[in-house]
C-alpha cells in the first residue's frame, strides 16, 4: 500500500524542486534572453491563430445561446454584458489556457522528452549548463508574459463573435451592444481576467517541462509524457480556477 | 587522502554505482589518471563502461566511495559548483548528443555561449568556432544541422564541440562505436591529434582493442599531418578492463598482451590489430 503511494508522492516532490529552480533562476545569472525571446515568438506569436479561432466561436455560440434565453424575459439587448462578463472572468482565460495547453504544454513536453532520450540534457550538464536554467526558465517566463496578452486578444475576439450574432441574428443596434459590453466590466473583473491565466501560465509551462524532463523509454516515452502534459495542465488548470474563482467571489462579496 | 592536485585529473576511490545493494553497475572500482596520461578504458556492452565516464563528471552519483575530479571531491557536490568544473573537462557522448535543433555552428559555439566563466564576446567566437571545427576537418558544415550529417560527422562535430574550449581533460565515450574501419580510423586520429597538439589528458572508452593499440603506438606528425609510429619514445597510455562493474585489470600494453586472463584476452588476442593504422 505504501509503495504505491511512493511513486506519486515522489513524482509531486520532484515537481516542486523543479518548480522551485525553475523559480530562483530567474533572479540568477546567466539570463538566456535569447531563448525567452525565442519562446515567447512560439509560444505567445505562434497561438495567436488557434485563440483567434476559439475566441471568436465561443464568443459567437456564447452569444446565441444567451441571446435565446433572454428573448423568453423581453431583455436581447443584454447580450452584450453578459458575453463580456462570461468571456473576461471565466471563458477568455480557461479556455486561452486550455487551448495554449493543448498546443505548448505538448510541445514542450515531446522536446525536452526528446532531448532526454538523445542524451542532449546529459550532454548540456556535462557542458556545464543547468538545464533548468536554459530551458526551463525560459519558457517559464515566455508563458507568464503571452498568456495574459493571448487571453486579451481571446476576450476581444470573443466579444467581436458576439457582436455578429447579435446584430445578424437579433438585430441589436451595434452601439447598444458595444455600450453595454463595456459598461458591464467593472476592475475587478479585468484583475481576475489577467490574474488567471498568469497563474495558468506556470501550470502550463511547467508541467510540459516536468514530464519532458522526466521522460525514459525512447521514442515512446516521448509520446507517453506529451499525453500525460496536456492532461495533467488542462485539469490543473480547471482545479486551480475554482480556487481563484473562490478567494475572488468571498474577497469581493464582503 | 586528498589526491596531488598537480598530478590526479581524475580519481576513483573504492567507486560502487548502483540502484540497490544487489544490482551494481560499478563495484569497488579505484584508479587515478594522471596528467597528460591517456587511459584507455575495454569492456564489453553493459560493463559498465558509460556509467563510469558519467560518474567522472558528476552526472550520475555513486552510493559509496569518492570521485576527484580536477583536483576537487565532486562526491556530494552540489549541482551548482559541478557546472563550474565540468567547462574544464570535455566530454563525447556516445551517441554524440548534438543539440538537433541547432545548426552545427551553434552546437560548436554551445559552450562559449551559454557557459559562465567561458562566455566571449560575438565577434572573438567565430574565429574560434572556425578553429574547432577546421581541427576536425568539418568547416564547410557550419551552417547545417545535425540531422544532415553522417554519423562519423556529427562524432567529430561533437570532438569540436568538446574541444572548443580547450579543457585539460577529455573523456570519449565509445568513440568509434557503430562506425566502419575507415571512419573509426579518423576518429582516432583526431583523438591523437588532440592528444600530442594540446597535451591533454584523456580518458577513452571503447570495446575495439585495436582503437587502445592506435593510442598506444602511434603519434600524431602535425608536418604531414599523418599518423606515425611512436617509436621507442612510446606513449604515456594505460589501459583498463572493466568486467561486470568491476576492474579486472590495469597496467600497459606489454602486461596487458601478456596477461593470462580469459577474458582480457579475448579483447587482446587479435594479431593484425597492430598492423591495422
Amino acid at each position: 500500500m505504501l509503495d504505491l503511494l511512493k511513486a506519486p508522492i515522489q513524482a509531486v516532490q520532484d515537481f516542486y524542486e523543479l518548480t522551485g529552480r525553475a523559480f530562483r533562476n530567474v533572479f540568477r545569472n546567466p539570463h538566456y534572453l535569447d531563448d525567452i525571446k525565442l519562446q515567447m515568438d512560439t509560444i505567445g506569436v505562434g497561438s495567436i491563430p488557434i485563440v483567434l479561432l476559439t475566441g471568436f466561436f465561443s464568443g459567437a455560440v456564447m452569444a446565441l445561446q444567451m441571446g435565446r434565453s433572454l428573448q423568453d424575459y423581453g431583455q436581447t439587448g443584454r447580450v452584450g454584458s453578459f458575453v463580456s462578463i462570461i468571456l473576461v472572468r471565466e471563458l477568455g482565460p480557461v479556455l486561452t489556457a486550455v487551448m495554449v495547453a493543448g498546443r505548448n504544454s505538448s510541445g514542450i513536453a515531446s522536446e525536452l522528452g526528446s532531448m532526454k532520450v538523445t542524451e542532449q540534457i546529459d550532454a548540456m550538464r556535462a557542458l556545464g549548463t543547468d538545464p533548468v536554467q536554459k530551458l526551463v526558465t525560459p519558457r517559464m517566463i515566455a508563458t507568464a508574459l503571452m498568456l495574459p496578452c493571448l487571453t486579451v486578444i481571446d476576450d476581444f475576439i470573443g466579444m467581436l463573435g458576439g457582436w455578429l450574432i447579435a446584430t445578424f441574428v437579433y438585430a441589436l443596434p451595434s452601439l447598444q451592444y458595444w455600450s453595454t459590453t463595456w459598461r458591464a466590466l467593472v476592475w475587478n473583473d479585468v484583475a481576475q481576467g489577467l490574474l488567471k491565466p498568469f497563474i495558468f501560465s506556470f501550470a502550463i509551462s511547467l508541467i510540459g517541462c516536468f514530464y519532458g524532463l522526466r521522460t525514459s523509454g525512447g521514442t515512446q516515452g516521448v509520446g507517453r509524457s506529451t499525453t500525460q502534459a496536456v492532461v495533467a495542465a488542462d485539469v490543473t488548470i480547471f482545479i486551480v480556477d475554482l480556487f481563484i474563482t473562490k478567494i475572488y467571489v468571498s474577497a469581493t462579496s464582503s | 587522502m586528498t589526491p596531488d592536485p598537480k598530478t590526479g585529473l581524475l580519481r576513483f576511490d573504492n567507486v560502487t554505482v548502483g540502484f540497490d545493494d544487489e544490482t551494481k553497475t560499478l563495484d569497488g572500482i579505484s584508479f587515478e589518471v594522471h596528467e597528460r596520461e591517456t587511459r584507455i578504458l575495454l569492456g564489453a556492452a553493459g560493463s559498465g563502461k558509460t556509467v563510469l565516464l558519467k560518474t567522472a563528471i558528476g552526472l550520475i552519483r555513486p552510493l559509496s566511495g569518492r570521485v576527484w575530479l580536477l583536483g576537487e571531491d565532486i562526491t556530494e557536490m552540489p549541482e551548482g559548483q559541478l557546472f563550474d568544473l565540468r567547462r574544464r573537462a570535455g566530454m563525447l557522448f556516445q551517441e554524440s548528443a548534438l543539440f538537433d535543433s541547432m545548426t552545427v555552428a551553434q552546437n560548436v559555439a554551445y559552450p562559449l555561449l551559454n557557459q559562465k566563466t567561458n562566455r566571449m564576446p560575438r565577434d572573438k567566437m567565430e574565429p574560434a568556432v572556425r578553429e574547432a571545427l577546421r581541427f576536425v576537418e568539418l568547416e564547410q558544415t557550419m551552417d547545417q544541422r545535425p540531422s544532415e550529417l553522417s554519423g562519423g560527422m556529427r562524432r567529430r562535430v561533437a570532438i569540436a564541440r568538446a574541444v572548443v574550449t580547450k579543457p585539460p581533460l577529455l573523456f570519449y565515450d565509445s568513440p568509434t562505436a557503430g562506425l566502419d574501419p575507415i571512419t573509426a580510423h579518423t576518429i582516432m586520429a583526431l583523438i591523437l591529434k588532440e592528444r600530442d597538439v594540446d597535451n591533454t589528458t584523456a580518458l577513452v572508452v571503447t570495446h575495439r582493442y585495436q582503437d587502445g593499440n592506435l593510442v598506444a603506438n602511434f603519434r600524431y606528425n602535425p608536418d604531414s599531418g599523418r599518423l606515425d609510429p611512436a617509436g621507442k619514445q612510446g606513449t604515456n597510455t594505460v589501459f583498463m578492463v572493466l568486467r561486470e562493474g568491476r576492474l579486472i585489470f590495469e597496467g600497459n600494453q606489454a602486461a596487458l598482451e601478456a596477461s593470462t586472463d580469459s577474458y582480457v584476452s579475448k579483447f587482446v588476442k587479435r594479431p593484425a590489430a597492430r598492423d591495422a593504422a
